[in-house]
């Protein structure tokens, strides 16, 4: 297939699981957007993975999430992007890109990662959970076959973002734990090219990839879905223990990290379930990771509940900030005051948003311009 | 079916071209269609095993597996000729979908012999459009189909072909998307699964089987399988186009499942036919438990691998069948 123009990109943007929406994209900028090759060969998306150990009789264990999924020949694992061929794993998503768009950095979320930013952000399909309330189903929870993709390797990949003026690019949508081999080394041509790259995830990850993609990638946002085992039994199918490894983990490698919760109405919505949050988060984390109270919107399997009421949001806050965390935030409702950054000492306002949009930073070599107050975070 | 065995006269003869095979347009389940429910009092379950279904090698006798079909369905149904039994199953009109399990390769798949007999019958009973089907192309390929996605009689294809319904159908843990060649082409499925053991779910027969149907079977194996096996069967369309079971243990497999270990395969020459998936998913996992214990090995709920679905499916949120011993009438021809 020819490099697709621009137009040719925007035309396969309207198909349903390629989209593309942006007000970069919407500038008129003649160099090609995406130099794409056909998907229909499929060879190219297929590399040997790199985190699993042969048993014998050809079968594998994947050793990359906690499932530990023991996979026979022909046979894939929990994700569905992972086959078992002959004896040999392989990720058959490698560079297989089933959406991309350009966002604000705030709509990951991230609001201490260089606030204002755009982000080249996407994703291939498959997950490694199937969380009940999925906003994306149809390309986490389906096999790469299943939708349309585009092929766009690494340096393509570095490229795109690069002529599109994104200093970022972001691994999001599904789950990059399962495509984190494209991650990875998507994450090498972009720091090549002058790029960071972030990585949005439901932390559902053994520890020793946990390592080699957080030395690879600026900051990692994770998706803790509940504060209890028995939502991840019942809603998420994973284990909450994992993902809290995971955080410590990611706190001890020292790359960025922010903290979202999907408060889900009669699910993970009570007093004690934010505060034991709060409290294991102050205790393990410490207070200056920032916690996004996001708004849950029915979806998925759960069609049958509310939005979250806003009251609830705010007494999750409450509770958050009374536990003594700095930064927490309301999320999916603009406007709120919660959106914005305040100096922890000063209470000044150091970060102003409304929506996706900052109307001004007030942090000055990673401190408050008020009072001087170091502010975490990657700033510049 | 390789190229060598769609050369057999009586596959050609009514694969694709034979004008009399008229496309029927894609249609609901008629009302008062045969009915898979399992009869009142008893589920029957017929074993039938002939050796002289077996050349001397590891070939199959297309004839020989033919009559075998005829006594087990004849003996299923309980009438006189095997003609009768089908015209039970499936009406004049009908498209009907044969759902193969290939993912074994040509090693432990459902054989093109029985596939071949099957629509032999189906022809006889009035069926002028058959669509045999699987996961994907390339399970069809691999088990010796040759790919027919077009025209009129006799088509072969995978789920890639036609893809998945955009609606999620949902039961109990399942929520998935069923291909559209059950839920648009098929107003009937016979469904014909292999006798095997399966590495996490214990066994895998009938039941199991329709993870062919859905977009992602992926998902649900965890605690092997239960209840998700059993939710899955539950999915509206796929409960309601069921007709039949036709379990093809020509080749079974006790171990070592579901890949095709060939150390741990035993001739066992036989099918089992049921109407009530349950029953017979009973019925072939006792079979291969007895396997088990001649070859020495542990029964499987030692090895955490009993397919505790199996009653999942039976109990009264799903009722898609019977386990209970005294419910089955277990008949050896
Ligand atoms: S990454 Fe996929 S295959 Fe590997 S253990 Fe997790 S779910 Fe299983």
């Amino acid at each position: 297939m020819n490099a697709l123009d621009r137009r040719a990109f925007l035309k396969a943007a309207s198909l349903p699981c390629f989209a593309a929406c942006s007000g970069a994209l919407a500038g008129a900028r003649p160099a090609p957007l995406f130099a794409a090759e056909s998907s229909e060969n499929e060879a190219q998306f297929i590399k040997e993975a790199k985190f699993y150990e042969k048993l014998p009789y050809k079968k594998i264990k994947c050793k990359l999430c906690p499932r530990e999924c023991v996979i026979d020949d022909a046979e894939r694992g929990y994700c569905g992007v992972r086959e078992n061929r002959g004896g040999t794993y392989y990720t058959l998503v490698h560079s297989r890109v089933v959406t991309a768009h350009i966002d604000p950095i705030e709509k990951k979320p991230f609001f201490h990662f260089l606030p204002g930013a755009v982000a080249f952000s996407l994703a291939t399909a498959g997950c490694n959970v199937n969380c009940k309330m999925c906003q994306n189903w149809e390309i986490s929870q389906v096999r790469p076959e299943q939708v349309r993709s585009m092929y766009l390797p690494p340096e393509k990949l570095a490229g795109i973002a690069k002529d599109n003026h994104c200093p970022v690019i972001a691994y999001t949508y599904s789950e990059p734990v399962v495509f984190s081999e494209y991650v990875l080394d998507g994450a090498q041509a972009a720091r090549a090219a002058g790029l960071r790259s972030v990585v949005v995830s439901g932390g559902y990850i053994q520890a020793d990839p946990l390592k080699q993609l957080s030395a690879s990638i600026d900051a990692i946002k994770i998706d803790l879905k509940a504060y209890s085992e028995k939502f991840y039994r019942e809603i998420v199918n994973g284990e909450l223990k994992h993902v809290l490894e995971t955080l410590v983990t990611l706190r001890k490698t020292g790359v960025w990290n922010e903290i979202v919760y999907l408060v889900v109405p009669t699910l993970n919505d009570t007093d004690a379930e934010f505060q034991g949050l709060a409290r294991w988060v102050k205790s393990e984390l410490g207070p200056d990771v920032p916690l996004h109270f996001s708004r849950f919107h029915p979806e998925y399997l759960l069609k049958n509940l509310p939005p979250t009421p806003i009251e609830t949001l705010e007494r999750a806050k409450a509770i958050a900030d009374a536990e003594g965390l700095h930064y927490v935030y309301i999320g999916n409702v603009p406007g709120h005051p919660a959106e914005s950054t305040y100096c922890p000492h000063c209470r000044k306002k150091i970060v102003d948003r409304t929506g996706y949009s900052i109307a001004g930073v007030y942090i000055h070599h990673g401190k408050c311009q008020f009072c001087h107050t170091a502010i975490p975070g990657v700033w510049t | 079916m390789s190229s060598k065995a769609a050369t057999r006269r009586s596959f050609l003869k009514q694969s694709i071209g034979s004008a009399a095979w008229a496309l029927t347009a894609v249609r609901g389940l008629a009302a008062g269609s045969p009915s898979t429910v399992p009869e009142a009092g008893r589920s029957r379950v017929v074993i039938a095993c002939d050796p002289r279904v077996r050349h001397a090698g590891a070939s199959f006798d297309s004839a020989q597996v033919a009559k075998l079909l005829d006594r087990a369905i004849q003996a299923s149904f309980n009438v006189d000729t095997p003609l009768e039994a089908w015209k039970r199953i499936v009406r004049p009109g009908e498209v009907v979908g044969l759902k193969v399990n290939c993912l074994g390769g040509r090693g432990n798949a459902t054989h093109p012999e029985l596939v071949e007999a099957i629509t032999e019958r189906l022809r006889q009973a009035g069926i002028t459009e058959i669509v045999i089907w699987e996961r994907q192309n390339s399970d069809l390929e691999r088990a010796r189909f040759k790919i027919v996605e077009h025209g009129q009689g006799l088509r072969c294809f995978g789920n890639d072909t036609l893809g998945f319904e955009d609606d999620l159908s949902t039961f109990g843990q399942a929520g998935s998307r069923i291909c559209r060649t059950l839920t648009s082409v098929c107003d009937a499925v016979i469904n014909l699964p292999v006798l095997k053991d399966h590495g996490i779910a214990g066994v895998t027969m009938a039941l199991k089987s329709m993870f062919g149907a859905i977009h992602n079977p992926n998902k649900y194996h965890s605690n092997g399988g239960d209840p998700y096996v059993a939710d899955v069967n539950m999915l509206a369309p796929i409960r309601q186009k069921l007709r039949l079971h036709i379990c093809d243990g020509l080749n079974a497999q006790y171990e070592g499942g579901p890949s095709f270990m060939p150390q741990w395969m035993w001739p066992f020459n036989g099918l089992l036919v049921a109407r009530d998936p349950v029953a017979l998913d009973y019925v072939g996992w006792k079979i291969i438990e007895k396997k088990r214990a001649e070859a020495g090995m542990k029964p499987l709920g030692e090895l955490k691998r009993q397919p505790t679905y199996i009653a999942t499916a039976a109990d009264r949120e799903h009722r898609l069948g019977t386990c209970d011993p005294k419910r089955i009438e277990r008949v050896e021809i």
